[in-house]
C-alpha cells in the first residue's frame, strides 16, 4: 500500500509551482477579460523548458515517459493559479498518437514542444448513448462524430475543443463505416477551419473545429485507446479543478481569520466555519479520486473509466462549491472585479460544461456501476 | 503508487488467511441458513469465537506482546480485518474494549490493572463497555455530571447516568468518566474509573431506536461503591485519559466505514435490477453523485493507511470521511427506497434497518456539527467560537448558562 507521492513527484510538483510563479497568471486572467486573449502570457515556452509537452510520450520519441498521475500533478499546479497552459488539449492527443504506429513520426516535435497538439474530444458509448458522440455547439443532445471517408479524408464538426486555436496538429476520433478510428490533421490542411471561441473564462482557449473533406492521417489506435483519451481528459480537468479549489480554500480561510464582525473573526462563526470545512471535505474527496484515477490507469485499466469519471464529477462540484464559498466568505467585495474570486467562479462555470460536462461524468459513474452490477 | 502488500504484509496476510480457512467452520453463524437467533446464545458464541481469534493472534494485533497482543502495526490490524471480512465470519465481539478501552488502560492504567483486566478482555472472557456520554454531555463530553465522591476511607461512591452504551447489557466492566471535583473548571475535575457492571446500584436499561431494536443502553448508577484501585490514570486526569480513548475511536471509525457495507457497488446493485430506474436520468445522477463520494472515501482510507504505514497518526480530518459515508448512505437509502417503493421499508428488506440506523449514526462519535467545528479549528486553523465555560468552576456553570439564555 503506497499512495504517497514519490520524491520525483514532489520535485515535479514543486518545480511546476516555481515555474508558474514567474508569471502573473491570475492578473492576466482578469486583464484578458477586459481586452482579449492576446493579453495572456504565452506559457508554452516555459512548459517546453520544463518538459511538460512530452510528459506522456515515451522516451524513444523524446518524451519523459511519465504516468497520467504525474501529468495530473502539473495540471493541478496550473489550476492553482488559473494558468492557461494548453496541456488539456495536448496531452490526450499525444496519448492517442503514442498508441498508433503512424503516430510515431508526429511525436518527436510534439515531445520537444516545437509543435503543439490538441485533442478533439470524443465520448465513448455508454449505457444510454449507444454510439460515440462529441459535445454539441449548443443544447443538450450529443453531437455526431466526424466521418472518415474511404479516401482518408475527414468531414464534420467538433465544438468547444480545448486549446485548438494555434495547435499544429489536431487528433480526434471519427467514424468509418460506423466504427471509431483515430485520425490526425495538421494545421493548414485543406478544408480545416478552427474558429476561435472565448466563453466566460479568458484563460481557456477554445475552438469550434470544422473539417470538410480534410486530408488526414488515419491512426490504428484501438477503440480502447481512443476511449482512454476521453477519460484521460476527464482526469486532467479534474486535477486542474482540484488545484483551483486549493487556492479558493487557502484564500477564503486566510480572510476568515483576519476579517472581524461583531467583535470576532468571521471564521469563528459556525456558518462560515462549516462552509469552509465543506470545501475541505469536497477537496479531500476529489484528491482521493485523483489518486484512484492515477492508480487505475495502469494498476487496473478496467476501472479507469469509473475512476476518472468519479474524479471529474466530484472535482467539478468541489470547484463550484469552493468558488461560491470564496465569494460569500468575502462578502460583497468577493463578487467584484477587485477580487480574484470571480475569476475562480468563471473557471468553475466553464469547466463544468466542457468535455461532456460534469453531469455527463456523473452519469458515466452510474452507468459503469450499473453495468458492473448486472454483469 | 500501488495498492499492493509489501512482502512482509503479504506473508502476514497469507498466514491470517490460512488460519481462517482452517477454522472458519467453527465461527458462529449470524446470517442466513442455520443462523443463531437467541441473544444469549449469540453473545456466548461470539465470546468463544473471540477467544479463538485471540489464541491465534487475530485479536489485539497492535497490542504489545506482554499483554497478549502481537505487537504489530495498524496495517496488520487492517489486513486482519480485511481477511476476517473476506472469510465472511464475525470479527471480535468486544471491538470497543479491544480497539479503544484496552489501549487506554495500556497507556494510562496501573500495572495491577493491566495484569488483572487486559488478558480477560482480549479473550472475550470479560466484555467491556464505554461509559462516557450522558444525556447532557455528548458533543460537549467534558460536561459530564455523573459524580464520584471520595469517602473518608479512600473508597468512592458513584451516582449518575450514562447513555448510548453499546454492549452494557452483557458487559462485565465499564470504563467510566466521572466528575470528581466540581469546584475547578470542567476539563480539570474529572477522573476515569473501572466499574464492575454487576456492582450493587448499577442498572442497565435497553434504549430502543428507530429500527425498534435496542442496540444501546442507558446505565444508571445509584450510590455505587468503588475501591481506590478503580481509578485509571490518576484523580483529576480524566480528560487526558478520555482523549486517548477518543483518538483510538477516530482510528477505528476512520478505517471501518466500508466494512459496514456502505459502498457504491452494493448500492448500485440494489437499483440495477429495475430497468426503468437504470434508464432514469435523475436516478442515474443521484447514484453517480453518491457513488463518486463513496469511492473517494475508499481511497481516503488507502491514503490514511499509507500515512499509518509511515508512522503518522490520522488527525481529526479523518472525521470528514465519516461525514461523507453517513450522508452518502443516507442519500443512497432514500434513492433505493424511491426506486423500490414501500417494500424497501419492509422489516425483512435489506434496507429498512440501514434507513433507520443512519439518522442516529450521524451523531455517533460526535455530531456532524461538532466534527466540523473540530476540523475547522484544528485542520484549517480557524479561530474557535467564544466559550462561556472557560476557566469557570463546573459548579458555577449552570447558573451562568441560565443567565446567558
Amino acid at each position: 500500500m503506497n499512495l504517497a507521492l514519490s520524491d520525483e513527484q514532489v520535485f515535479l510538483r514543486e518545480a511546476a509551482r516555481g515555474a508558474l510563479s514567474r508569471f502573473k497568471t491570475v492578473e492576466a486572467a482578469r486583464e484578458a477579460l477586459d481586452s482579449d486573449q492576446s493579453a495572456l502570457p504565452d506559457l508554452w515556452p516555459m512548459a517546453t523548458e520544463a518538459g511538460w509537452p512530452g510528459l506522456l510520450i515515451d522516451d524513444a520519441h523524446g518524451g519523459a515517459g511519465l504516468d497520467v498521475f504525474d501529468a495530473m500533478l502539473v495540471l493541478g499546479e496550473c489550476g492553482r493559479v488559473l494558468a492557461g497552459v494548453p496541456l488539456l488539449g495536448h496531452l490526450p492527443a499525444t496519448a492517442i498518437l503514442g498508441s498508433a504506429s503512424a503516430g510515431g513520426d508526429l511525436l518527436a516535435p510534439l515531445a520537444s514542444g516545437e509543435k503543439r497538439a490538441a485533442y478533439l474530444p470524443a465520448e465513448p458509448p455508454g449505457e444510454i448513448e449507444s454510439g460515440w458522440t462529441c459535445d454539441p455547439a449548443r443544447g443538450l443532445a450529443r453531437a455526431e462524430l466526424p466521418t472518415v471517408g474511404a479516401d482518408g479524408t475527414v468531414s464534420g464538426h467538433v465544438a468547444f475543443v480545448p486549446d485548438a486555436p494555434g495547435a499544429d496538429v489536431l487528433v480526434g476520433v471519427g467514424l468509418e463505416d460506423g466504427s471509431p478510428v483515430g485520425f490526425a490533421v495538421e494545421s493548414g490542411a485543406a478544408g480545416l477551419e478552427v474558429e476561435d471561441v472565448m466563453r466566460y473564462d479568458a484563460t481557456r482557449r477554445l475552438g469550434h473545429v470544422t473539417l470538410s473533406a480534410t486530408p488526414a492521417t488515419v491512426l490504428d489506435a484501438s477503440a480502447d485507446d481512443l476511449a482512454s483519451a476521453w477519460y484521460l481528459a476527464q482526469a486532467l480537468i479534474a486535477a486542474e479543478s482540484i488545484g483551483s479549489v486549493e487556492t479558493a480554500l487557502d484564500v477564503s480561510v486566510a480572510y476568515a481569520k483576519e476579517r472581524h464582525t461583531f467583535g470576532r473573526a468571521i471564521g469563528s462563526y459556525q456558518a462560515v466555519k462549516h462552509s469552509l470545512t465543506e470545501v475541505l471535505r469536497q477537496l479531500d474527496n476529489g484528491r482521493s479520486l485523483l489518486y484512484y484515477a492515477g492508480w487505475a490507469r495502469n494498476g487496473s485499466p478496467g476501472e479507469f473509466p469509473l475512476a476518472a469519471s468519479a474524479a471529474r464529477s466530484v472535482s467539478s462540484r468541489a470547484l463550484d462549491y469552493a468558488a461560491r464559498a470564496m465569494i460569500s466568505v468575502h462578502g460583497g467585495i468577493g463578487a467584484t472585479w477587485e477580487h480574484d474570486a470571480p475569476l475562480y467562479f468563471r473557471r468553475a462555470q466553464l469547466s463544468r460544461r466542457l468535455l461532456g460536462g460534469s453531469s455527463g461524468a456523473t452519469d458515466r459513474v452510474a452507468g459503469e456501476l450499473l453495468a458492473g452490477a448486472s454483469a | 503508487m500501488d495498492l499492493d502488500d509489501t512482502p512482509d504484509q503479504a506473508a502476514y496476510r497469507a498466514q491470517v488467511r490460512a488460519w481462517l480457512d482452517q477454522n472458519k467452520g467453527s465461527a458462529p453463524v449470524l446470517q442466513g441458513e442455520g443462523a443463531l437467533t437467541d441473544e444469549d446464545e449469540i453473545v456466548a458464541a461470539r465470546r468463544a469465537w473471540q477467544g479463538k481469534l485471540a489464541e491465534a493472534g487475530l485479536a489485539g494485533v497492535t497490542w504489545p506482546k506482554e499483554f497478549g497482543g502481537q505487537g504489530l502495526g495498524p496495517i496488520e490490524q487492517v489486513i486482519c480485518n480485511q481477511e476476517i471480512a473476506r472469510a465472511k465470519v464475525p470479527g471480535i465481539l468486544d471491538a470497543i474494549g479491544v480497539g479503544m478501552l484496552g489501549p487506554t488502560i495500556i497507556a494510562h492504567g496501573a500495572d495491577e490493572q493491566k495484569t488483572r483486566y487486559l488478558g480477560a478482555m482480549l479473550h472475550g472472557d470479560e466484555v467491556w463497555c464505554q461509559l462516557f456520554s450522558e444525556p447532557a454531555a455528548g458533543s460537549d463530553l467534558a460536561a459530564v455530571q455523573t459524580r464520584a465522591r471520595r469517602q473518608d476511607d479512600g473508597t468512592w461512591r458513584l451516582s449518575g447516568q450514562k447513555v448510548w452504551t453499546t454492549n452494557a447489557q452483557f458487559a462485565s466492566y465499564g470504563l467510566l468518566l466521572a466528575r470528581t471535583d466540581a469546584d475547578v473548571p470542567k476539563h480539570k475535575g474529572m477522573t476515569m474509573f473501572i466499574v464492575p457492571m454487576d456492582a450493587e446500584g448499577v442498572t442497565v436499561r435497553g434504549l430502543r431506536q428507530i429500527s425498534g431494536e435496542a442496540e444501546f443502553n442507558e446505565v444508571f448508577f445509584d450510590d455505587v461503591a468503588l475501591d481506590d484501585g478503580a481509578v485509571v490514570g490518576g484523580v483529576g486526569n480524566g480528560w487526558g485519559t478520555a482523549l486517548t480513548t477518543l483518538m483510538y475511536e477516530r482510528v477505528t471509525i476512520g478505517l471501518g466505514g466500508e466494512g459496514m457495507g456502505y459502498n457504491s457497488t452494493r448500492f448500485a446493485g440494489a437499483i440495477a435490477g429495475d430497468e426503468a430506474a437504470r434508464r432514469d436520468p435523475e436516478v442515474r445522477h443521484q447514484l453517480g453523485e453518491i457513488a463518486s463520494e463513496l469511492l473517494a472515501v475508499r481511497f481516503t482510507g488507502y491514503r490514511t493507511l499509507t500515512a499509518l504505514q509511515k508512522g503518522q497518526i490520522p488527525g481529526p480530518e479523518a472525521g470528514l470521511a465519516k461525514v461523507t459515508i453517513v450522508n452518502g448512505a443516507i442519500r443512497a437509502g432514500d434513492l433505493i427506497a424511491d426506486v423500490l417503493g414501500p417494500d424497501a421499508l419492509d422489516e425483512d428488506s435489506d434496507w429498512a434497518y440501514m434507513i433507520s440506523f443512519l439518522p442516529g449514526l450521524k451523531s455517533a462519535g460526535g455530531t456532524e456539527e461538532i466534527l466540523r467545528n473540530t476540523v475547522g479549528e484544528r485542520v484549517l486553523g480557524l479561530p474557535p467560537e467564544p466559550r462561556l465555560d472557560k476557566g469557570i468552576p463546573f459548579s458555577e456553570l449552570r447558573s451562568k448558562e441560565g443567565a446567558a439564555a
